[in-house]
Order: C-alpha cells, then sequence, then structure tokens
C-alpha cells in the first residue's frame, strides 16, 4: 500500500462534505466560469420572463417589416412609430425576416429553453430514482410469480432497445405540438441510465454496515429509504442529471430544426436557430446568435457536471472503500 | 457456450415480442391518424376518410392491427400507408445507403478517440491534456446541425467538397472508378460532421478509462519489471482499459437510424434516418414501426456480439 | 565485493498538496550487505513502503525525492531512465502486498513472467517459457506446464503470491523489496510462502529488504532491523540485541504490545494516541504526542539518531534515551 495514500483523506474529515465538493469545485477554473455563465443564464431566464410576459417593456412580438432583417447593433428606421422602437433604442442582436428584434426573442426563449431542460430531466431523474429504487428495494418481492427487479429490468432493456431520438421524433410528431409534450417526451425516454444506476447503488447500500444497523435498529423501511439511502445514491445522479440538461437544450434544438419543436408565437433558442437556417448566407446572426447562445450554455452545463464530478470523486472512493 | 447462446437467444426473442407490442401500442395509441394527414386537403370527404381506415384496418381493434402488420411484416407483403408500396425493400434500399456512411463515421470516431484519449491520459494535465479536454468540451455541446451548417458556410466556397447527396447526378453512365471516388467524396463531409460528438464523448471516456488503469497495481508490478514505458502502457494497461468499450458495440448499430436523422436530414442523404424522418411527416405507421423493430433487432445483436467479443477479451468472463 | 549493496542516505520524500509539500520520509538512511536480510518496521503510514518504492523510482513524478540511492555504487536517483529500467526487475525486483491486484489480470501468467526473461536475460521465446515453467515449479506451484497458460483468476492468493516471488526472482537479482509480501494471506499460506523466501534467499544469495509490520516475521528473518515512525528511522538495530533491549520508546511500546507465549499472563500494552497525519507532523519527534518520556526538548527539536555505547550496533534517535545514557 501507498503510505501517503491513505493522509490527504483525513485532511477532509475536519470539513463538511459540502464544503469539501466546494473547496474542490472552486478551483476547477473550467467549472467555475460554467457555473457563472449558468448564473447569467437564469438572470436572463428570469428577466426574460418578467420583461416579457409580466410588464412588458420588451416585445418580442413587435413586428417591423420595414426593418427586417437589420444586422446587429444597427438603429431602428425613421418610420418606426415610438411605440414600436426596440429596447435600447438601436437592435442589439439585429432582427429577423418579420423586423422583430432578436434580442428580445433570444430573452423570452431563454426561460423556455432552460425550463425544456429542467423540466425534461426532473421528469426523467423521478422515474428513473423510482423505478431503480423499487428494483434496488423491493426487487426480490414477486408480482405475478416473477421478481419486481426482473419485471423492472427487463422494462428497462425493452425501453433502451428503441433509437431515443427517433423515438421522441415519433411521439413528438405524433402529438399535439406543445412545449409541454415536448418536455414530457424527452423525460419519458432518458430515465433508463439513471435507474439502473440507482438500482446497482441501492443493492450495495442494502448490505453496507450502516443500513444493516439502522435496519436492526428497527427503523421503518421508508426512513432507511429516504433517509439514509436516497442521500447517499443521489450525488452521482446529481451530476449526470446536470449533463443530462445540457442533452435536452440539444434534442429540443433538433427537435426544432426538423420542425417538430415547440411551435410559434413560443420563442425557444432552438426554433430560433432554425428559422434562421433560412438566412444563413443573407443574415447569418440570425444563426449565429442563437447557435453560441447553445453552445455555450450547453457547455456552461457540461463543465459544471464535470466539475462536480471531479469534486465528488475522491468522497466517492473513500465511500466505497 | 452453446447453452448460453441458446438461452440468450431465446431470452431476446422474447424481449423483441415485448419491444414490438410497446413500439405498436406507441405508434397507434398517440393521437392522429394517419388518415387525417391531409385533413385540409379539400378533396377529402368524411367517406374517404373511413375508406382509407378502412382499406388499413386502422377501424380494428388494436390487437388485431398488430396482428396484420406482423404477419404482414414476416411475409414480406407490409406496404407503405404512402404510396402502398412495399418497406421491407425500401428499408433494405435505404439501409444500403446508410451503410459506408455509418461506417465512414464510426472508422472516423474510434480511429481518432482512442490515440487522442490515450496521448490526453499519459501527459495528464498537460498542455495537449487541457486543449483536447476544451475542445472535446464544445464538440459536445454544439448542436450538430449548427457545426455542419457554419462548416457548410465557411467551407463550401474555400474546398470544392460536395454536400448534399450522396452521389452526382447523371454519374451512372461513368467508368465504375469514377463512381466509386464520386462516392467517397461525397462521403467526407457527412462522415467528418457526423463523427465529431462522437469523437469528443468517446475520447473523454478513453481518457478516463486510461487513467483509471494507469493507477493499478498491476501497472505498478510492471512498471517494476523494468518495462520500457511503452510497454508499461500499451502491453499492460492499454488491454485492460479497452475491455469496457466491448460492451459500447452493442449500442452502435442502432445508432444507423436514430443518430443519423439530422445529419442525413442536413447533407440530403437518402438513408434510414431520413426514410424514418419522412415516415414520421407522413404518419406512415408500417414504415415507423418495421424501422423501430429493425433498430430494436440491430440493439439486440449488437449487445449479444458485444457479450461474445467480451467473453472472448476478458478472461474472467465464462459464459454459462 | 566488499562495501554495502544498497546503501540509502538522507533519503527524504514528500507529495505535493494545497497545503504544501507534505513530508512522507525525512531524512531516512540503511544500508544492506550482499545476502543479508534487513527489515523495515513500522505501522501503517510510518513511511516505510514510500522509501521502498522512492528507492526504486516508482512514485509518481510530481512527488519530491531527494537524497542519495546507490546500488552497487550507482546513484539510483540520478541514473537515465533507460538505465533505471536495466536495474528494476534485473538487479532489484520488489513483490507488493496485494497479490490479487499486483498481476495483470488479462494476461496469462506464463506471459507475465517470459516478459522479465526476455527483458533482463535476453532469453528467446522457446527458453523463456521452458524456464518459466522451471520457475513456477521452483516456488512450489504443483503441475506449472498447465499452469503457465492459467490467468491469475485462476489461481488462489497464496498461488498468486507465489507467481510473484517466481517473477521477481527471474531476473536474477541480487536484492529482492518484498513489501508486506503475506499481510493479504491466510495465516497458514503466510508460513508457506516466508519459508519459500528464505529458501529463494539463501539458494540465490539474494539480499532482502523485508518491508513489515509483524515483529514476528522481523524475529525470524531479519539480520538488521530499522524501525519506522512518522517517516523516520527511530531505532536500528541487529535483530538480536533489538529484542533483548530495545531502546527507542517507540519499539518498547510496539514491542509490549506484541502477544508473546513465554509472558503468559503478562499485560498485553496499547499504545496510546494514533501516527500523525502527514499535515500534522510534530516539529520534534513525531512519537512525542504518544511518548510516556516526552519532555520539552522532545517536541521542540527532533532528536538526531545516536549509537548506542555498548557496541552492539544500536542506533536511536531519542533525546530521553540520549539523556539517560549519558
Amino acid at each position: 500500500m501507498n503510505d501517503g495514500s491513505s493522509d490527504p483523506e483525513q485532511l477532509g474529515e475536519r470539513r463538511t462534505p459540502f464544503g469539501e465538493v466546494w473547496q474542490v469545485f472552486r478551483r476547477d477554473r473550467l467549472a467555475m466560469t460554467g457555473l457563472v455563465a449558468l448564473a447569467v443564464l437564469v438572470v436572463c431566464a428570469l428577466l426574460g420572463k418578467l420583461l416579457t410576459e409580466w410588464w412588458v417593456v420588451i416585445d418580442p412580438a413587435t413586428v417591423r417589416l420595414p426593418d427586417k432583417l437589420r444586422p446587429p447593433l444597427s438603429g431602428p428606421s425613421e418610420v418606426i412609430g415610438a411605440e414600436r422602437l426596440p429596447e435600447f433604442g438601436f437592435y442589439l442582436f439585429g432582427t429577423d425576416d418579420l423586423g422583430r428584434s432578436v434580442f428580445a426573442r433570444m430573452l423570452q426563449g431563454s426561460f423556455v429553453s432552460l425550463t425544456i431542460g429542467l423540466v425534461s430531466v426532473g421528469i426523467s431523474v423521478g422515474i428513473g430514482v423510482l423505478l431503480g429504487g423499487i428494483a434496488g428495494y423491493y426487487g426480490e418481492r414477486k408480482f405475478l410469480f416473477v421478481r419486481i427487479d426482473a419485471w423492472i429490468m427487463r422494462f428497462t432493456d425493452v425501453a433502451l432497445c428503441f433509437p431515443t431520438f427517433f423515438l421522441i421524433l415519433t411521439v413528438v410528431a405524433l402529438l399535439p405540438p406543445s412545449i409541454f409534450n415536448i418536455m414530457i417526451v424527452i423525460g419519458v425516454t432518458s430515465w433508463m441510465g439513471t435507474a439502473r444506476f440507482i438500482r446497482a447503488e441501492f443493492l450495495s447500500l442494502r448490505e453496507r454496515d450502516f443500513v444493516l444497523a439502522a435496519r436492526a435498529l428497527g427503523l421503518p423501511s421508508w426512513r432507511l429509504i429516504f433517509r439514509h439511502m436516497v442521500p447517499n445514491a443521489l450525488s452521482p445522479v446529481f451530476v449526470s442529471a446536470t449533463i443530462d440538461v445540457a442533452r435536452a437544450v440539444l434534442t429540443e434544438s433538433a427537435l426544432s430544426f426538423l420542425g417538430f419543436g415547440v411551435q410559434p408565437p413560443y420563442a425557444t433558442w432552438g426554433n430560433i436557430l432554425a428559422d434562421g437556417r433560412a438566412f444563413l448566407f443573407d443574415a447569418p446572426w440570425l444563426f449565429l446568435i442563437p447557435g453560441s447562445a447553445i453552445l455555450l450554455i450547453v457547455l456552461a452545463f457540461n463543465l459544471v457536471g464535470e466539475g462536480l464530478r471531479e469534486a465528488m470523486n475522491p468522497k466517492l472512493r473513500r465511500a466505497r472503500a | 457456450m452453446w447453452r448460453y447462446l441458446g438461452r440468450t437467444i431465446v431470452e431476446r426473442l422474447l424481449l423483441l415480442v415485448l419491444i414490438s407490442i410497446v413500439s405498436h401500442a406507441v405508434v397507434h395509441l398517440a393521437p392522429g391518424s394517419p388518415a387525417e394527414v391531409d385533413s385540409l386537403n379539400p378533396m377529402m370527404k368524411a367517406e374517404d376518410v373511413l375508406k382509407i381506415r378502412k382499406s388499413f384496418h386502422l377501424d380494428e381493434p388494436l390487437h388485431v392491427q398488430y396482428w396484420y402488420w406482423l404477419s404482414d411484416l414476416f411475409s414480406g407483403e407490409l406496404r407503405s400507408f404512402r404510396d402502398n408500396q412495399p418497406v421491407l425493400p425500401r428499408i433494405w434500399d435505404r439501409f444500403l445507403n446508410s451503410l459506408p456512411l455509418f461506417a465512414a463515421t464510426t472508422l472516423i470516431v474510434w480511429g481518432l478517440s482512442f490515440p487522442l484519449g490515450i496521448a490526453a491520459a499519459i501527459r495528464r494535465g498537460s498542455r495537449f491534456d487541457r486543449a483536447t479536454t476544451f475542445l472535446a468540451y464544445t464538440l459536445i455541446s454544439v448542436p450538430g446541425f449548427f457545426l455542419s451548417y457554419v462548416v457548410i458556410l465557411g467551407m463550401s466556397r474555400t474546398f470544392d467538397l460536395p454536400i448534399l447527396g450522396n452521389r452526382t447526378i447523371g454519374v451512372e453512365g461513368a467508368s465504375a472508378f469514377v463512381q466509386v471516388m464520386d462516392r467517397l467524396w461525397h462521403l467526407v463531409t457527412p462522415a467528418l460532421m457526423s463523427a465529431m460528438t462522437g469523437i469528443a464523448i468517446l475520447s473523454r471516456y478513453v481518457r478516463t478509462q486510461m487513467l483509471e488503469v494507469i493507477g493499478e497495481d498491476y501497472v505498478r508490478t510492471a512498471r517494476a519489471k523494468g518495462l520500457p514505458e511503452d510497454e508499461v502502457v500499451y502491453g499492460h494497461a492499454l488491454r485492460n482499459a479497452l475491455l469496457p468499450f466491448v460492451t459500447m458495440f452493442g449500442f452502435l448499430l442502432p445508432g444507423m437510424i436514430g443518430g443519423s436523422v439530422i445529419f442525413e436530414q442536413i447533407f440530403a442523404w437518402p438513408g434510414l434516418g431520413r426514410l424514418g424522418y419522412e415516415a414520421v411527416l407522413g404518419r406512415d405507421f408500417p414504415t415507423i414501426l418495421t424501422l423501430n423493430f429493425f433498430a430494436a433487432v440491430l440493439t439486440l445483436v449488437g449487445v449479444l456480439i458485444s457479450d461474445l467479443l467480451y467473453a472472448l477479451v476478458d478472461p474472467r468472463i465464462r459464459l454459462s | 565485493m566488499s562495501g554495502p549493496l544498497l546503501e540509502i542516505e538522507e533519503l527524504s520524500v514528500s507529495f505535493p498538496s494545497d497545503a504544501g509539500a507534505l513530508p512522507a520520509v525525512r531524512s531516512v538512511g540503511f544500508a544492506i550487505a550482499p545476502g543479508q536480510t534487513v527489515a523495515l518496521v513500522g505501522e501503517s503510514g510510518s513511511g516505510k513502503s514510500v522509501t521502498a518504492l522512492a528507492a526504486m523510482g516508482l512514485l509518481p513524478p510530481s512527488t519530491r525525492v531527494s537524497g542519495s540511492v546507490r546500488f552497487e555504487g550507482r546513484e539510483l536517483l540520478r541514473l537515465a531512465p533507460s538505465e533505471l529500467r536495466k536495474v528494476r526487475g534485473g538487479s532489484i525486483a520488489m513483490v507488493f502486498q496485494e497479490p490479487m491486484t499486483s498481476l495483470n489480470p488479462v494476461l496469462r501468467i506464463g506471459r507475465q513472467i517470459e516478459e522479465v526473461l526476455a527483458l533482463h536475460r535476453g532469453f528467446d521465446a522457446v527458453r523463456a517459457r521452458a524456464e518459466a515453467i522451471e520457475l513456477l515449479g521452483h516456488v512450489g506451484i504443483a503441475s506449472p506446464e498447465r499452469r503457465v497458460d492459467q490467468y491469475p483468476h485462476e489461481l488462489s492468493g497464496g498461488m498468486k503470491q507465489r507467481v510473484m516471488l517466481a517473477m521477481a526472482v527471474a531476473g536474477r537479482p541480487k536484492l529482492l523489496i518484498a513489501d508486506e509480501p503475506t499481510t493479504a494471506l491466510d495465516v497458514t499460506i503466510q508460513a508457506q510462502i516466508l519459508k519459500l523466501l528464505r529458501t529463494l534467499c539463501r539458494e540465490q544469495n539474494m539480499a532482502l529488504l523485508l518491508i513489515t509490520h509483524d515483529f514476528g516475521i522481523v524475529a525470524h528473518f531479519a539480520e538488521q532491523v530499522n524501525v519506522m515512525y512518522g517517516g523516520k528511522i527511530v531505532e536500528r538495530a541487529p535483530v538480536v540485541p533489538l529484542f533483548a533491549s530495545p531502546s527507542h520508546p517507540y519499539t518498547r511500546a510496539l514491542l509490549a504490545a506484541m502477544p508473546r507465549a513465554e509472558l503468559g499472563r503478562a499485560r498485553l500494552e496499547a499504545i496510546p494516541g494514533r501516527v500523525p497525519a502527514l499535515d500534522q507532523m510534530p516539529a520534534g519527534c513525531p512519537f512525542a504526542p504518544r511518548c510516556k518520556l516526552a519532555f520539552d526538548r522532545c517536541v521542540e527539536m527532533p532528536p538526531l539518531s545516536r549509537v548506542l555505547g555498548d557496541s552492539t550496533g544500536q542506533h536511536v534517535a531519542c533525546w530521553a534515551v540520549e539523556t539517560e545514557t549519558t
């Protein structure tokens, strides 16, 4: 055994688990950049919701046909009346083919895109934890002569056999287009990884000393599950959920590209990007601005997720030892 | 070994039946029937819709429809709702079109990811490692079609690479050599573009895996024997690091359908993904169902192959 | 050949960390003569494994190593990597604590032994295979011609350690470093492996650096003993005087904590406290916080290693012992 390896672990025992993760995470420059970017996005999304819907200062739906396809930073023409002037008095991100301000639409879209990412991942993590937890904890019981574990895992196998994106595409195409359907479909088609992971984790946690001890004390199983097992299995799930949010945002943009995304009048980054494709050569900003925005935000989620994974890693290793 | 094979094949066939039932249910339970696809067409009257429903058995109960689909599928009689053409020959046709793109993409992904990942792992923390790490994150995060369009925007004028389709129209008359070169030439951009995400993901995974193995006791033993560093890395560490990748084969094959929709659409590549997209647009249930079924078959075959390969490369696994 | 085979002087090793460099080994020095068996004893975390790995150049590149490790007069710490590789596995071989994880799981046993034979003795494939079978038989593995084609998972723990030994002696080393070679094994297997280790050393006149925490093994095997604590050698002595009259309070405490049949009902004494962590190393004697004899100077200044006056060859680094004897 390497004598040195056991000692850095003793260093950490003086800090709380969260503080310890934060200590490692904070030194990861890429991950911190991602976290700042995410914070900015959340502020943008909330501001966007506030300013475009509840207290309309910036109206993304204002059509100004004389000012269509204006490049970024250009001012409005004289024919635009005072009530239809863009925010700040000029077009920060230019205008689209209807003369709508791209900045206003991006602002509105940030909330929708973020919601799609978070809600769909919430759904998939919920399903995954529920199914995986049941299979891992109550798996030995039988239902219709077959172990519950076998039922759930066979079902997971079946779900894994579908090509996810094609399945999403099929269902989204068949359902009436709505933002909720997209969130639900993305969520319902991506829980399998979480379920398998939680099951494996529960199976090993069940045999761990502290769970056995808690059971020997006669604690009720819900308390055992939610106080002792779920918190221990959740941190890696949190990491993969962060990365899944990134993936969901990408999926939404891909659906928009194929014409099955969120329908107008809702603006999402995905459908602004998909619409901009038609003006690729005439008005590249319509394409480059939402594309870069998606790239940056997905990158931020990925960097934060990877940073968390790194930061939690030594802890995981100790938990396993 | 043979008993194992027999048992898994039976298990997988059962799984396949389950999958076909689930996918049939998913497609048919969703609102929106193929008869309504042209609902805006003023020529369509209520009795036409009824007639269409009847001729496609859409008025029968679900399990009867399922039976029709299954028996048609196995007798090869399955026909598209849209143009009444047989489905299987068309899928086979498109499969042959997808195959070269899929093979080229896979070759690029696997050919580049391993050297990149290994190099990054060996030089952990170096400038090369940090640069590839950041590049990989960027590639994972960029929407595939966005990157493709940016490349089209930037490259189509600079290089004379063809972008659309899998061959030049009218090339059929030329010599075999010209035809082959024409096909390969058309392959370059789509294959590179669809390989990007794959390279990013796989090279990261190779790096992680390699780092994990390099910390193992037996790698220290190999160093203690006085083996040269190359021999330690490639002879001792790499073989162990490669094991998990065998299981990835299983999920490679079905990517031919799901993963290719976007890229085949961008580059007008007449493959399986595009067929699926057209079928979804037209609510062509037989084609959608058969494609899903085909993907499931590919997955199961892929998983079986990777199980067998795993047993082949890892002496600790016994098939029983 | 006269003079020591291996001579370590002022060897210090520290691991870089966010809290500054963590010293794992501090100014360690000892020597091994050809054919001699020397023990390095201490609790886990005392720096004994790190000392051996540093001598072999097997620590990660970020580790800072200073001092001198001379093998047959050559300075190993400043040897070119290609030259050092000739020494590793050739003149100096090493056996590790965990036979379960120290063999490569995807390579046949034969191949792992043949590698050493090809590298250090220049054997071709056919001769290497024959020799590998021969070696396997020699370390007491039954039907070696069958075992040679098996994978590590098909062998028991004791057999794996025999394979590790076969691999180690394959290069005809002059020095074998055995790092807790029996700790992971059952007691009955331990005895067999130790016996084999001794036989191999005698046959090939091989020197042995035995790293262990077990004084029982030390008593049976070693000629010279180095007791390590907190990255330092606190006492060095030939085995007989060490057991007869241990001088350092730590050695005394360790021996008192060891159950011995002849003492009958005598009380076993545990040492209070625990080994200090690397970042909490005391400025003075590392053992001072746990030492019954400690006084002010022990906490303030690290004691130097002194020869005890009675010509038994005992070296002790302890202020208390020094004041006792002078």
